[in-house]
């Protein structure tokens, strides 16, 4: 029943894979000692090595290879002990050796697996081909200059990981939740740090439809997709391209495409038509890149808990629902910060906390978890007062809205400002007996059978109490007083 | 195998180098010459055997991850036979 | 003895001894060569200004009493290696604009141990060529003449400036670079002697590359231990390389005088090829028994792959330079020649920029992995590769060093051979097997033919044995007693 498109001749199935470029997060690039943060003035953060001058050698990064392989392990695929680097030859004006060093026949990762989830809840696996590294190309701006087109170098050379997905992808949705899980699980492993709108991660999707139950027709490759949204649009704008095209009794040729954001269409690179012929071949200035298995397991036994893991661990170990694991886990910082809250308290009582009016107030703040609008300690303080019955949950609002304006701690509000929870019976009763003295008329309405005005006499009477009634204990003594 | 007129030109394409038209007919035949040349490989028998890419009989070493390069805008750009700033320059590209 | 005909050990040590200043030996190289380049070409760029300061520091470091092995000791550099501040153009158009900022690794450590540079040898272009006659900077003369003949000879190639200027005495040393017998042919040309060490013994870095998974660096002198001098200097593992050895350098002097006696010299059959001379064959008879009378055995052995050694080097080789090549592109560095659009401007830039043979070696080496063609020709000649790799280290079981011509002729004229490429290819084939393999080959010079030319035998041995090559060339370099001038010379 999945995905459908409707053509004239009836209903179309998507098929789609993902290639995403992901940039390693490393100091320095790939096979050069140059800075690979993004940013830089101008042709700063370039050797010698990356604008490929005469004599100039590649020289291989650890850390850059680590990251790979903890990729790998995240999306539970095979690491490949024996990889090897190719040139990939074409011309271009940023590309300064007249190659890109890349892995082709031997990419480092192998064959993994992804879950994504869906809307309706529907959990759905999607097949990685591999990940290879790669270098990134320079950056070529054709608008900076009136005659001529500019060229910075500082990207050029920094590590890219590229993960191919299956084209297992049947819709935009699963399109979007691919990209934004693979997304998610390489923050997790602080590999990436999936800043789309920086270019450190971006898609090259590839599309094609069939009627239900065919082989695959001709895919097109659009390129350099560089947001979730986009990546949606685009598959769908694709596809229905192509139907009209196969309805019009037209062939789909297989091209590279373009997503243009303004239009919501892909069209025809004009400057990647001639026909590409790679002629990768092994790059003899590097040589075969042999793992040992004991650098893995190394790896690998430092790699951190896995958002899937987490959040089944979150559902078990704190008896919350699975999509609220699922919020909680979004980000590694997010569900760090969750536990610190919930760790030795009301693990649900945490949840609805953090997903309630923590969320809410980051939100109206624009704060981010590095700096929240109150710390872990602070909310699992006024938390463990709500759970010894100091404050109730309706004075805690409040303590909470005081903990955001003046940056103190729980009970030092609740102490300053005398918020304590009235447990006091006789008191309590008192101001039971004077609520229902003051409404005798509703008293009466009540005994005649008007059962809604029982909340009436609460509010009422936490009134009295300047709302630090104990819930429990008002609710009792108005229902004891009412006879 | 021998190289027709197209293939000398597909080829100079390939490898961005100008070719003239009074140009192809000679480099033809040099090219024919060399391939004809090398096919003499196809008498060796090569059943089971692994190409051999490189020089080096050994694993590639991996260097730690430290920055100590770039920053160096100017020598980059120094011998650049045109430049727009702080950027190399290239006839305009129409994407 | 004049100073431009001194050893670099017996400069070394008369420079040790304050019997000559570093400050005269260079002067009287600088003026050695201000004489005869104009004739010879054997250097593209000369330095004198730059040489007399070295000199100038070398003599103040030998007052010091801190002098390294080649201090004050002019050199020859051939002009594939980086230098910084000092053009490097690798004797193509397209680099004739280019000024490297940095320095190669080996001439870098030549420079530490206190060598003097005269200038930038000449080359044939990017290294490809046995001629020299591909120069953008014109051919290279041989000082070496045909007995009662004044027709121009070529020095051999590439490095045909490096070998041409050492033997005309216009420096004690040289370095080189082979990539299919660059240094080994040229020296054997020129009556000097060279060695392409092990692959991965000299660093790739700041050298010009050709073929990447060939090209070596290596020392050429006017004796078997002024290579093993030079070589100790230039020799190293360098993290700037990844393909640079991990290994100690050994003493290659102390080698010198092991002798022969007890070593296993392998003769291999498939060395006798077609068409070499009766010269090369009967030297070659000589070399051997040279070697048998200072003790060592000598084994027929087979190279089974031999023949195919130069068809797969010509594939190997052209489709890494087809690549590595592509740098030159008119954008970041080197000469541009202007286009319409960028694509315009590549092909006019490097139509312009690259001589003819480039050119074909490009044109073959894109052919060859393009799609379609990867598997017939580049893959295919990769498992010849294997195969030729496979033979060296069988033979390496039964002997210690194998004994070869370094060519199979003399020096021949500028303009023959020139009519087709192959008859050119042809004078690498014995020394391209090495290459292939990656093992380290010397060429000494053992003789003369008829019309006295110099000729030369070549050494080779295992993977990281020059020492094994440096003891067997020595003993031939003693046996053959070479002392031969050529016409050409400085006085
Ligand atoms: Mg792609
Ligand atoms: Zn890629």
């Amino acid at each position: 029943m999945g995905y459908v498109l409707e053509g004239k001749s009836g209903n179309w199935e998507v098929v789609c894979g993902l290639e995403i470029h992901a940039q390693v997060i490393s100091e320095s690039k790939l096979f050069s000692g140059a800075r690979a943060a993004y940013g830089g003035a101008p042709n700063s953060q370039v050797s010698f090595v990356d604008a490929g001058f005469p004599g100039m050698l590649p020289v291989i990064n650890r850390e850059c290879v680590a990251q790979a392989v903890r990729t790998g392990l995240g999306l539970a695929a095979q690491i490949n002990l024996f990889s090897r680097f190719d040139r990939k030859n074409y011309f271009y004006a940023d590309l300064p050796n007249g190659y890109q060093i890349s892995q082709f026949a031997h990419p480092i990762v192998g064959t993994g697996t992804v879950e994504i989830e869906l809307q309706d809840g529907t959990l759905k696996n999607i097949g990685i081909t591999r990940l290879h590294l790669e270098q990134d190309a320079g950056k070529s701006m054709h608008e900076q200059h009136p005659g001529k087109s500019v060229i910075d170098l500082n990207r050029a050379g920094v590590a890219l990981m590229e993960i191919v997905s299956e084209p297992d992808i049947r819709s935009p949705e699963e399109a979007g939740a691919y990209l934004r899980k693979i997304r998610q699980i390489l923050r997790y492993l602080g590999t990436c740090d999936g800043n789309m709108e920086e270019g450190s991660m971006r898609a090259d999707v590839n599309v094609s439809v069939r009627k239900p139950g065919e082989d695959f027709r001709t895919r097109c490759e659009i390129k350099n997709v560089n947001s979730v949204r986009f990546v949606m649009h685009a598959v769908e704008a694709e596809a229905l391209r192509q139907i009209a095209l196969w309805e019009a009794g037209e062939e789909v040729r297989q091209e590279t495409r373009l997503y243009d954001q303004a239009r919501g269409e892909t069209r025809s690179m004009r400057s990647k038509e001639d026909a590409h012929d790679y002629r990768y071949f092994p790059d003899p200035d590097l040589l075969p890149l042999v793992l040992a298995e004991d650098d893995i397991a190394q790896w690998k036994s430092k790699l951190p808990e896995l958002p899937d893991a987490k959040r089944r661990r979150f559902c078990a170990e704190y008896g919350i629902s699975f999509y609220d694991a699922g919020v909680l886990t979004a980000e590694q910082a997010m569900a760090d910060f969750y536990e610190t809250v919930a760790r030795g308290r009301d693990a649900r009582l945490a949840a609805s906390w953090v997903t309630g009016d923590f969320f809410a107030a980051m939100n109206r703040s624009g704060a981010t978890l590095e700096n929240p609008p109150v710390s872990a300690a602070h909310l699992g303080g006024l938390l463990d007062l709500i759970s010894d019955a100091t404050i109730n949950g309706r004075i805690a609002k409040d303590v909470f809205e005081e903990m955001l304006e003046s940056g103190k701690a729980a009970d030092a509000i609740v102490a300053t400002k005398g918020l304590r929870q009235v447990t006091d019976t006789s008191a309590i009763d008192a101001a039971v007996a004077s609520v229902l003295a003051l409404n005798a008329d509703k008293v009466t309405e009540y005994k005649s059978g008007k059962d809604k005005l029982f909340g009436f006499f609460v509010g009422q009477v936490m009134k009295a109490l300047a709302g630090k009634g104990n819930p429990a204990l008002v609710n009792e003594a108005v229902k004891r007083l009412l006879g | 195998m021998s190289l027709e007129p197209a293939t000398v030109r597909r080829i100079a394409k390939l490898a961005r180098i100008r070719v003239e038209d009074d140009e192809i007919a000679p480099l033809q035949t040099q090219l024919n010459a060399m391939l004809d040349y090398v096919a003499q490989l196809g008498g060796v028998d090569i059943t089971g055997v692994e190409p051999l890419s490189g020089g080096a009989q050994m694993a590639m070493r991996l260097r730690e991850d430290t920055m100590c390069d770039g920053a160096i805008a100017e020598q980059i750009l120094a011998n650049a036979p045109d430049r727009a700033g702080e950027f190399f320059a290239v006839p305009k590209v129409i994407e | 003895m004049s100073l431009t005909h001194l050893s670099i050990k017996d400069a070394a040590a008369a420079l040790a001894a304050r019997k000559i200043s570093a400050v005269e030996l260079t002067q009287a190289h600088n003026n050695a060569i201000a004489a005869l380049n104009p004739r010879l070409n054997a250097y593209i760029t000369t330095t004198p200004e730059p040489a007399l300061a070295q000199a100038q520091a070398a003599d103040a470091r030998i007052a010091q009493g801190n002098a390294g092995p080649l201090t004050g000791i002019p050199l020859a550099i051939k002009d594939l290696f980086c230098t910084a501040g000092v053009r490097t153009t690798a004797a193509s158009k397209m680099l004739d604009p280019f000024i490297p900022p940095y320095e190669s690794t080996v001439t870098a450590q030549l420079l530490a141990a206190g060598a003097v540079f005269l200038g930038k040898a000449n080359l044939d272009e990017f290294a490809m060529g046995s001629s020299n006659m591909s120069s953008a900077y014109g051919p290279v003369e041989n000082p070496w003449k045909r007995a009662g003949s004044d027709a121009k000879l070529v020095p051999g190639g590439s490095s045909g400036g490096s070998a041409a200027a050492l033997a005309a005495r216009l420096c004690l040393g040289a370095t080189g670079t082979d990539t299919g017998g660059s240094i080994r042919q040229p020296a054997a040309f020129t009556g000097t002697t060279g060695i392409k060490p092990t692959y991965g013994r000299c660093s790739r870095y700041g050298v010009v590359a050709f073929a990447s998974s060939l090209d070596q660096a290596g020392p050429m002198a006017r004796s078997v231990e002024d290579c093993a001098i030079l070589l100790g200097a230039m020799a190293g593992f360098d993290a700037k390389d990844s393909t640079s050895a991990q290994r100690p350098v050994p003493d290659f002097q102390a080698s010198l005088a092991r002798g022969v006696r007890g070593l296993r010299i392998g003769i291999p059959a498939e060395y006798s090829v077609a068409g070499m001379s009766d010269e090369i064959s009967r030297l070659w008879q000589k070399g051997i028994g040279w070697l048998r009378e200072q003790g060592a055995e000598i084994i027929d052995v087979s190279l089974p792959h031999t023949h195919y050694g130069l068809p797969a080097y010509y594939i190997v080789a052209s489709a890494e330079a087809s690549s590595n090549l592509a740098r030159y592109d008119g954008v970041r560095f080197g000469a541009r020649v202007g286009g319409e659009d960028l694509i315009d401007m590549y092909e006019r830039t490097r139509a312009a920029g690259f001589g003819a043979e480039v050119k074909r070696r490009i044109m073959i080496g894109t052919y060859v992995l393009s799609a379609g063609y990867y598997d017939a020709y580049y893959l295919r000649a990769q498992k010849v590769r294997n195969l030729i790799l496979r033979d060296f280290t069988q033979v390496f079981d039964k002997v210690d060093a194998l004994l070869t011509p370094s060519a199979p002729t003399a020096a021949f004229g500028f303009g023959e051979q020139m009519n087709d490429p192959i008859t050119m290819y042809l004078n690498d084939v014995f020394t391209v097997p090495a290459s292939l393999a990656g093992v380290p080959a010397m060429s000494v010079p053992a003789g003369l033919n008829a019309q006295g030319l110099p000729l030369g035998l070549q050494i080779i041995a295992k993977h990281f044995d020059e020492e094994m090559v440096f003891t067997v060339a020595a003993a031939l370099e003693r046996a053959a007693a070479f002392s031969h001038l050529p016409t050409v010379r400085a006085a």
